[in-house]
Parts: C-alpha cells; structure tokens; sequence
C-alpha cells in the first residue's frame, strides 16, 4: 500500500486536504476536512483529484466521505465533473463510508442512484 | 418577514468567505437555542445554498453588492430572509435536477436542498429575496 498525504498545490490556503493511497488496483482518495464548502476548497479539490484520473489509462477510483460531517450542493457538482472524466475513460469510481446525513442528501438529489456507494472502504475496495 | 422583536440584520459584501462567518454565528444562535442535530444540519445547509446563490448568481460575486440577511430565532422557529441585489430569477424556471438527464448536471440542486430541508421557502421581490422557515419540532 502506498500512502501520501497531499496538501493542495499551487492554493494559499492549505485546506481542504485528501490522503491518497492504492489498493487493489484502486486509487482511494479520502477527504480529510470536515467541511467542504468553499468555492475555493472545491476548485482546489478538483485541481487535486483531476491529475489523478488523467495520469491513469483506466482510472479506478475510490472517494472516502468517513471524515466529511458537511458538504455543499457545489460539490455534489464537483462528483458529477469526476464521475464523467472517469468514465470518459472507462473508469471505476465508488464512493464509500458516507456520514448518514451526507447520504441523506445524496437521497434527495438521487445521486444515490447515479454513483456506485459503498458502507465501507473496506467493501469497496472488495 | 413580519415585524419581530429578536430580529438581528447581518449585511455582507458578496464574497464566499463570509458566508462561513454568517452561518457559524446563525448556527451558534441555534444550538443555544435548543434545536436539534438534525434541525441545525438542515438550516446550515439551507442557509449556505441561499447565500451562495445569492453571492454567486444574484450579485455575480460583485463585492460591491451587498447581500442582506434578516433572521429571527425564536422557541418554536427559524426564519430568515435572504436578498441580493440581482436583477432576480424565476424560480419555476429553475429544471427539477432529479428528473432525466438533469440527474448527470453539475448544478441547479442547491433549490432542491432548501426545500427540503426548510419547511417553507418561498422567493420574493422578482427572486432577488429567498423567505425560509424552520420549525423546531417539540
């Protein structure tokens, strides 16, 4: 298993921050702040995870919510954005151990339906 | 919103940082207010989408704009009122983003979420003022 721990490049700010590590073929990108709101987090976010799924010929990719108690609609917008990039390239994305008012939110957007969502990392990487 | 005696007036330039700073001190007011985990989830989500919307697509993210929020906290409710000063929206106008191809959209969820959660919104003044109401259950 290769573990990293990446502050987001190139922002003044250093938040928000994902751990990035690889199992079973899977890139597991966790989220490590608890809130995920700001335009400029989410923007940062996404100038993180986007080299991820561009670097690999079949990106299979594996989002961890465990840490996340609140998010915004934006980045519910920002998982649409990664879900496309990855199957543009016939990727795998699952996205695993979302807080139960997190998936609650998911539910009412029926973005539960539209992504692959796992209880654990340890199913999903399964 | 109706004339209230507890009613508190924040006024902020349209920038996303302060949004932050307006719902910590809102959710603050509501936890000494005995509302519940679950209420308090539902307003600050609630009150961000408002505040975003009304930063983002109300003033353009103009920090000469101002966007204007009256709130009231009381034993049995949360209501507050949102306005910017955009040239406002239809909010009938707005796609429902769970049916179709709207599902695979990046945006347009953020109304969606307010009703939800909320359990009245209602948009006045031509769009550019969003009125929310939570009640705390008992």
């Amino acid at each position: 298993m290769i573990f990293l721990h990446i502050g987001v490049y190139g922002m003044a700010r250093l938040q928000p921050r994902i751990n990035i590590e690889n199992e079973n073929d899977f890139t597991i990108v966790s989220f490590t702040s608890e809130k995920i709101l700001e335009e400029t987090q989410i923007q940062a976010l996404e100038h993180s995870i986007m080299p991820i799924i561009e670097q690999a010929q079949t990106p299979k990719i594996i989002l961890d919510f465990a840490n996340v108690r609140f998010l915004s609609s934006a980045v519910l917008g920002l998982l649409i954005r990664i879900s496309k990039k990855v199957y543009q390239k016939n990727g795998n994305l699952r996205l695993c151990s979302i807080y139960p008012k997190i998936f609650e939110v998911f539910k009412i957007t029926r973005l539960d339906k539209v992504f692959d969502i796992y209880q654990t990392r340890e199913d999903a990487v399964k | 919103m109706q004339q209230q005696i507890n009613l508190k007036t924040i006024v902020i330039p349209s920038s996303h940082g302060r949004i932050c700073d307006v719902c910590g001190r809102i959710l603050s007011e509501l936890k000494c207010n005995n509302f519940s985990e679950d209420e308090v989830f539902g307003i600050h989500l609630a009150i961000e989408e408002a505040l975003i919307n009304a930063v983002k697509h109300g003033n353009g993210a103009d920090e000469a704009k101002q966007v204007k929020i009256d709130y009231c906290i009381s034993k049995d409710k949360f209501e507050v009122n949102i306005a910017d000063e955009g040239s406002g929206f239809e909010p009938e106008a707005v796609p429902d983003p769970r049916v179709g191809e709207n599902v695979f959209k990046a945006s347009g969820r953020g109304l969606l979420l307010m009703k939800a959660y909320m359990d009245q919104v209602e948009y006045v003044a031509r769009g550019t003022c969003v009125h929310m109401i939570k009640y705390k259950k008992a």
